[in-house]
Formats: structure tokens, C-alpha cells, sequence
């Protein structure tokens, strides 16, 4: 073979192969996004783009469709999982980092990892069996009981205390979102340099003045964009939400009974969308799923890039 | 005896599991005068003085053996606070610590925070004290409020140096204070030391005998965790006892 | 001095008691999930449980065998496609940084990164079974396979990296071409590092059932053809677990435990091979 085929054109070939493919990895990117907006366009004629974002009406009879109602189950479950999970997985991630003793540390940052990974079908099963019992029978009927003597006021707010609703979706939902909001946190943490623990320490502070004053400001960015991370995980949530919720499009929510997400309706329904306005709903549902996640990683990621521009610059 | 030192070590050892860092050694420390320590690299000087308050308490692994005296107490007495300890015995890094996420006035007091000092006049009047002192008023004085990582490297170590005193430690630990700096900023903080000794009483690692020879009233040679000589600076450096602080002096090794 | 003292050493231990409380908020329940999945799940692997064909509704017994069968071809077709886009896009963003192709790709694969894979199943839809005109597992791997392609070329542009530039610079000092150098030296030296990527790809991609429900959608006869529907243990878990028998029910969680220890194997041997 001569030399300069073996150099100059394998280099040029391989060089050419590796854009290629990974040109096909942009081009996906690209697909989904079009895809995405191309499958929604008859929903979009129809009712028109903000019309069927505010639009309250999902009735696959009367063809009448408007992404309200999931967009709103979906604010809600996942700020409410936010709340619930942020403080434990803050402080599992300050425990790991900061005070477990060194025997310590890795088997319950690898358990915590290992919980981040096991799939949402999982959490489902797990919610649906052992976690919704107890939800019904410790918590909701007791409650709805009391109300109904006590505060009738309440109990439309309240809702059927079945178990399966937007109470028990939301409580797997924040169980599953504190691994994986933890150990984003634990990794911001563990980036703060012991010379900033020892130099606070040398000033004769606590471990909690060292934890408060230095730690935590040092790694707030990252804390915050694992944060919105979570958050954007939290949004796109399919399986265990469809498991739990119940899946019931109609408005007004409440807080035991039955409701619905984006990413939860799209897998109750899509399979059984018969008519082609349904399912272009159905694909702008998840269009509107694609923009919400978008912004959120977008505001994490100039979050991070804020972080690594040097820190404190404020 | 006769004379009561500021800080005295007794036999102190301290292990690193079972290997021993720092083997047996009797320390003492001269109220308001500079007390340097000197030896090659790893031979357990700033394993040493990181023994003197506490700091060894936060790394898991790590055994201290002996006694520290602090005014004649054992700081490592059952029922002593290192907490307490650290705030009498202060300590500054080989490289500059600024908190980044506070303003060069809030690096200054954050010390005096830590007990809830809140009066803006009295937090304002300790800063300008430490800061004088550290020689750095005049540079920062009109951006108290700026951010501390926009200092220099040799002015961020002079914030940490102001940062150390503000909450007025009754002795200064230096651990190879100018190592990460550039000459100017050096002569600075040697500069600063002279002035220092008046009111506080300072023990500094350095690996520069030039530095030691000239910031330093008493002198103490350690070799492979042991220390072998301890004496005035001027004798030391020309009379050494030991042939073996004879052989470090004159460049023979380390 | 010694009452702000005291009330400094108070606070410190009250919240050395709330990090612990908020430590225990997350491991116990998380304890109690790999505890049920356990101990339900190992009464119901048994023989059947991996060599038979699914009962039908409402009668006792069957197994899992399509479901286990369809999860290793549908996988295995995913990790491949994962692997050779996404080694390809690590290659280029850690040996061609000046390539213009390279802002967009790494904003494309941060993008990616971030989506709900449900979307990557309404993609696969629209991609591949609308235009074959029915589900299939191949379907579900092109799903899969677009979940995982970010993991994998985020892990090899980061390992690539860590290869010293002197390996690449004796290699060319040898004459040989940058492409020999990239094949023959840089990447056997991260080999360890693109497999760890590799496997935790595959974690992710195994256990996801959403991006597979209108894609391989679920097939209850044991088929090794990918152009055809294929079910899937995460796919037969969600479909058992929403049932109303029982016998279904345990069978599930026998899937969750299955899927579980495959979950931790492939971590684990993430693991392994990025200390090698």
C-alpha cells in the first residue's frame, strides 16, 4: 500500500467518519426538536399555540384539547417534590461529605447512587403496593374524615381519598428525585477545598459555622443548578406518576384525587389515540414538555457556567 | 524554667496511624518574639505546628501524644475546647485562604462574627486594627466592600494575616506564609513580622533560612520528625552545637 | 464570651441532629425500597419465572421469558447504536477541539442530556414505526439509544482527555498517521473510561419503560426478530404491576429485582473498570 494513501487519505477517512457520525448525533437533536414541532402542528392550527397551551378542556370525545390542565399537574407535582426533597438531600449530601466518619462515606454515597439509578417503574411498583396503603389508611381517610365533621370547607379541596392521586405521585416523585438531587449536591460539596474548611476552623469556628459560613456559600451554584437539575428530572417523570396519579385530566385538581402530567398523559393515552388531532395533542403535549425542560436546563447550565467563571464574584 | 513561656511543647509526638510524624519534641515558645522552624522538607515541622492548636483534631487518623502549653494549661487537657484553643492561637496558610463568596471587610470579621459581634462600629473599628496591621489598610480602605478574590496573591495573604488577628490571638501560627508569593509581597509580610512581635507572640515554618535568619528572635531545626537543635536565631546560625544543623545551614543537604 | 459559647455549641448540635434527621428522611425510605424489592421479588424468581412464555390474563404461572429475551435484544441493538455515535462524538470533541462541528455537538449533547425520555420515545415514533407501520423492538432500541448517546460521548470526551498529549506526540514521533495514533494508542489508553460510559449508559437506557410504549410497545410471544414488537422487562413490569391478579403482581416484582441487580452489575462493573 503506498505510504501516502495508508497517511493522507486514512487520515482524511477517519477524520470524515468520526464527523459524520457524529454529525448524525446533532442531526438527532435536530430531529427531535422537529419532530416534535411537526407532529404538534395540527393541534397548533386548531386551537392555536397559546390557545392550547391555556386551554382547560381535554376531552377526546368532543376533540377538544388544551395543554392546562397537564402543564398545570406537572408544575405542581414536580415544584411540590422539590420542596419535600430539597432539605433531606442537602442534608445527606452535608452529612456524607462533611460528618460521616470515613468508614462511612462511600457505602452510603454508593447507596444513594444505586437509588438514583433504579429505574422509575420500580419507585412505581414500590409506591403502588407499599406506599399507598399506608398514604390511604394513615393519612387521607383519617384526614378526610376529620374534615368532613370538622371542616366541611375542606373537603372539596381534599378530594377522594383513594390513595391514587396527585398526593401519592408527588410523595414517590420527591423519593425519587433526593438521590439524584443529593448527589449532585454531594459533588458540589466535595469541590470545596479543605484549605477554606481549615482556614475557618483556624479562626475557631464550629463544624456548623464551618458547614453555614464556608461550605455551603462556596458551593452554592452547584447546589442551585443540581437544584434545577432535579427539578427538570422531576418534569419529565413518566412512570411512576403514570402508576400513582391517576390519571384524570379534568380540572380542578385535588390534593388526594386523581390528576394528570404531560409526560404521564402522553404514556396513558398515546397508544390509544384514535383520531389525528388526538395525537397531534398528544405530540404537542409533548412539544411543550420538550420547551419546559429546555428552560430548565438552560437555567442550569448558566448556572454551572456562572460557577466555574470564578466563583464569588459577588 | 525560670522564665514562663507563652507556649511550651513537652514531648510531643503525633502519629499518622502508626507512623510517627513528629517524635518527642520539647518546644518553647517566647512570648511576643518570633520563633522560626526550620528543616528539609517533610521533616514534621508543619505536622508540628498544626499540633499546637489542634488542628490535627480534624483529620480522622491522626494521634497527637505530649503536652502543649498554653500559658501553662495543656490545651489537650480533657474538658479544653479546641474550639477555644484555635480562637487564642491563630493560624495563617502557605497559600492565601479568602472566603470568595464575602467581601474583604466580611474575610476581616469573620472571625469576631463567629461570637456575635453585630455592632457595625465596633465590627468596623476591628477591621480597620487588623487591617492596619496587616499593613493592607491603605490599599483597601476605599473598597472594603469589593470582593476578596480581586486582591493580589500577596494581598489576599495579608488579608488572611489580618483576617487571623482581628479576632486578637494571643499567638500566631505561620505555616510557610510567603511560599506562594512573589518577592515584593514577601518583604512585606517580613516587614510586618517585626512590627507584629510587639503584640503577639508568632511561631513560623518556613524552608527559606534566609527568612528565618531575618524575621526570627529563636530558631529550632527539625530532621526527619525530630527536632535536633533549638536556640537563639544569631547562635544558631552561627554557632550551631550539632554538626548536623551545621550541615543544613551551610547548604551541605535538604 | 462562655453564654455565646454555649449558644454556639447549642446551635452546633442541633443541627449536627437535624442533618442526621434529614440523612434518615432519605436513606430509610430508600432502605425500605431495596428492602421490599428484595425480599418480594426473590419469591417470585423461580425457574418458570425465566424459561416460560407469559399465562394468560388471570391464570397462575408463566414467566418472563419474552420480556427477559426482548430486554437483551432491544438493549443490546441500543448500546450498539449508543456506542458507535456516541464514542464517535466524544472522539471528535476531545481529539478535533478546533472542528466547527464541535459547539453545536456539545450544546446538542448537553441538550439531550436534559430531556424526559418520553420524548425520545415520541422521536423513535415518528422515526421508525410510523414509516414501517408497526411497532417494533427496533424501535425501542432507536429510543433507547438516543436516551443513552449523550452518557457515553459525555464519558469518553472526558476520559479521552485525560490521555497524556505525550502518547499522542510519541506515537506521531513514530511516523505513524494521527488516525493509526487515535485508534492504536489514545483509544485502547481510555478503553477503561469509555467502557465505564458504556455501562452506565446501558443502567440508564435497561431500566426505562416510558420511551418503550409506543415503540417496542409490549409482545407477549417470544420473538427474537427486532422488526417485530418485543416486550421488555420495564415495559412487562408497568403492564403487571397496573393489572388486577395477583400472580401478576409477584411477578413484577420479581422483574423489579431482576432489573435492580442488573442495574447494580452494570454500575458495579462501571465501576471496576474505570479503576483499571
Amino acid at each position: 500500500m503506498p505510504d501516502w494513501i495508508y497517511r493522507r487519505l486514512g487520515d482524511r477517512l477517519f477524520a470524515a467518519l468520526v464527523v459524520f457520525l457524529a454529525l448524525g448525533v446533532v442531526a438527532a437533536a435536530l430531529l427531535v426538536a422537529l419532530v416534535l414541532y411537526q407532529g404538534s402542528a395540527l393541534a397548533f392550527r386548531t386551537f392555536g399555540f397559546f390557545g392550547f397551551l391555556t386551554s382547560q378542556a381535554w376531552d377526546a370525545v368532543r376533540g377538544q384539547f388544551g395543554a392546562w390542565p397537564p402543564l398545570a399537574g406537572t408544575l405542581i407535582t414536580a415544584s411540590a417534590a422539590l420542596l419535600l426533597a430539597f432539605f433531606p438531600a442537602l442534608a445527606a449530601a452535608i452529612y456524607v461529605v462533611e460528618y460521616a466518619p470515613r468508614w462511612l462515606k462511600e457505602p452510603v454515597a454508593y447507596l444513594i447512587d444505586l437509588l438514583a439509578a433504579l429505574p422509575s417503574v420500580v419507585y412505581g411498583l414500590w409506591g403502588l403496593f407499599v406506599l399507598v396503603p399506608p398514604v390511604r389508611d394513615g393519612l387521607e381517610r383519617p384526614l378526610f374524615t376529620w374534615a368532613a365533621v370538622h371542616a366541611p370547607a375542606l373537603v372539596p379541596l381534599l378530594g377522594p381519598p383513594t390513595g391514587i392521586g396527585l398526593l401519592s405521585a408527588t410523595l414517590v416523585l420527591a423519593l425519587m428525585i433526593v438521590p439524584y438531587a443529593s448527589s449532585l449536591a454531594r459533588d458540589a460539596l466535595a469541590l470545596v477545598p479543605q484549605s477554606q474548611r481549615e482556614a475557618m476552623f483556624a479562626l475557631g469556628a464550629t463544624r456548623w459555622e464551618v458547614v453555614r459560613r464556608v461550605v455551603i456559600p462556596y458551593a452554592r451554584a452547584g447546589i442551585f443548578s443540581g437544584v434545577v437539575l432535579a427539578l427538570a428530572r422531576a418534569l419529565g417523570e413518566t412512570m411512576a406518576v403514570t402508576m400513582l396519579i391517576g390519571n384524570a385530566v379534568n380540572l380542578p385538581y385535588t390534593v388526594f384525587g386523581p390528576a394528570a402530567t404531560m409526560a404521564s398523559l402522553i404514556a396513558n393515552e398515546f397508544t390509544e389515540a384514535d383520531t389525528d388531532l388526538h395525537l397531534s395533542a398528544l405530540i404537542a403535549v409533548g412539544f411543550v414538555l420538550l420547551l419546559l425542560s429546555l428552560l430548565t436546563n438552560l437555567v442550569a447550565g448558566w448556572m454551572l457556567r456562572r460557577l466555574a467563571r470564578g466563583e464569588g464574584r459577588r | 524554667m525560670s522564665q514562663p513561656y507563652r507556649m511550651e511543647t513537652q514531648n510531643l509526638s503525633v502519629y499518622y496511624g502508626k507512623h510517627p510524624g513528629v517524635r518527642g519534641v520539647s518546644l518553647p515558645v517566647h512570648d511576643r518574639r518570633v520563633t522560626a522552624l526550620i528543616g528539609p522538607s517533610g521533616c514534621g515541622k508543619t505536622t508540628f505546628l498544626r499540633a499546637l492548636n489542634r488542628m490535627h483534631d480534624l483529620t480522622p487518623g491522626v494521634r497527637v501524644e505530649g503536652r502543649v502549653l498554653l500559658d501553662g494549661e495543656d490545651v489537650y487537657a480533657p474538658g479544653v475546647d479546641p474550639v477555644v484553643v484555635r480562637r487564642r492561637v491563630g493560624m495563617v496558610f502557605q497559600r492565601p485562604t479568602p472566603f470568595p463568596t464575602m467581601s474583604i471587610f466580611e474575610n476581616v470579621v469573620a472571625g469576631l462574627r463567629l461570637v456575635g459581634v453585630r455592632d457595625r462600629r465596633v465590627l468596623g473599628q476591628a477591621a480597620e486594627r487588623a487591617l492596619r496591621m496587616a499593613a493592607l489598610w491603605d490599599e483597601v480602605k476605599d473598597r472594603l466592600h469589593a470582593p476578596a478574590v480581586d486582591l493580589s496573591g500577596g494581598q489576599q495573604q495579608r488579608l488572611s494575616i489580618a483576617r487571623a488577628l482581628a479576632v486578637e490571638p494571643e499567638v500566631l501560627l505561620m505555616d510557610e506564609p510567603t511560599s506562594a508569593l512573589d518577592p515584593i509581597s514577601t518583604q512585606a509580610i517580613e516587614d510586618l513580622l517585626t512590627e507584629l512581635k510587639n503584640s503577639v507572640t508568632i511561631v513560623i515554618v518556613t524552608h527559606n533560612m534566609q527568612q528565618a535568619a531575618r524575621v526570627s528572635d529563636y530558631t529550632a531545626f527539625f530532621l526527619d520528625g525530630e527536632m535536633v537543635e533549638f536556640d537563639a536565631t544569631d547562635r544558631l546560625f552561627t554557632n550551631p552545637a550539632d554538626p548536623r544543623t551545621e550541615a543544613y545551614i551551610t547548604g551541605r543537604f535538604g | 464570651m462562655n453564654r455565646t459559647l454555649r449558644r454556639r455549641y447549642l446551635r452546633d448540635r442541633v443541627m449536627v441532629g437535624l442533618v442526621g434527621l434529614g440523612t434518615a428522611a432519605v436513606l430509610v425510605p430508600l432502605f425500605f425500597i431495596l428492602y421490599y424489592v428484595l425480599v418480594q421479588g426473590i419469591g417470585a424468581l423461580d425457574l418458570a419465572f425465566f424459561t416460560r412464555p407469559p399465562a394468560p390474563p388471570g391464570e397462575t404461572g408463566g414467566g418472563m421469558l419474552p420480556a427477559i429475551a426482548g430486554s437483551l435484544v432491544v438493549d443490546t441493538l441500543a448500546l450498539l447504536m449508543a456506542a458507535v455515535f456516541g464514542v464517535a462524538a466524544g472522539v471528535l470533541l476531545a481529539e478535533y477541539p478546533d472542528h466547527p462541528l464541535n459547539p453545536p455537538l456539545r450544546l446538542v449533547v448537553d441538550v439531550m442530556a436534559g430531556l424526559p425520555a418520553i420524548l425520545m420515545g415520541l422521536v423513535a415514533f415518528a422515526l421508525v414505526v410510523r414509516p414501517m407501520g408497526h411497532f417494533s423492538g427496533l424501535s425501542g432500541s432507536v429510543a433507547l439509544a438516543l436516551l443513552m448517546i449523550p452518557i457515553v460521548t459525555r464519558a469518553t470526551e472526558g476520559v479521552l482527555k485525560l490521555v497524556p498529549w505525550e502518547l499522542t506526540e510519541a506515537g506521531l514521533a513514530l511516523g505513524l498517521p494521527r488516525w493509526r495514533v487515535i485508534v492504536n494508542l489514545v483509544l485502547p489508553a481510555a478503553r477503561g473510561g469509555i467502557l465505564t460510559g458504556l455501562m452506565l449508559s446501558l443502567a440508564r437506557g435497561a431500566g426505562e419503560a416510558a420511551p418503550l410504549l409506543f415503540t417496542a410497545f409490549g409482545n407477549p410471544y417470544l420473538t427474537a426478530n427486532p422488526l417485530e414488537p418485543m416486550d421488555t422487562l420495564p415495559l412487562k413490569l408497568y403492564v403487571y404491576a397496573i393489572s388486577p391478579y395477583p400472580d401478576w403482581h409477584r411477578q413484577a416484582w420479581g422483574a423489579a429485582l431482576l432489573l435492580a441487580a442488573a442495574i447494580m452489575a452494570a454500575s458495579y462493573l462501571a465501576r471496576r473498570a474505570f479503576r483499571r
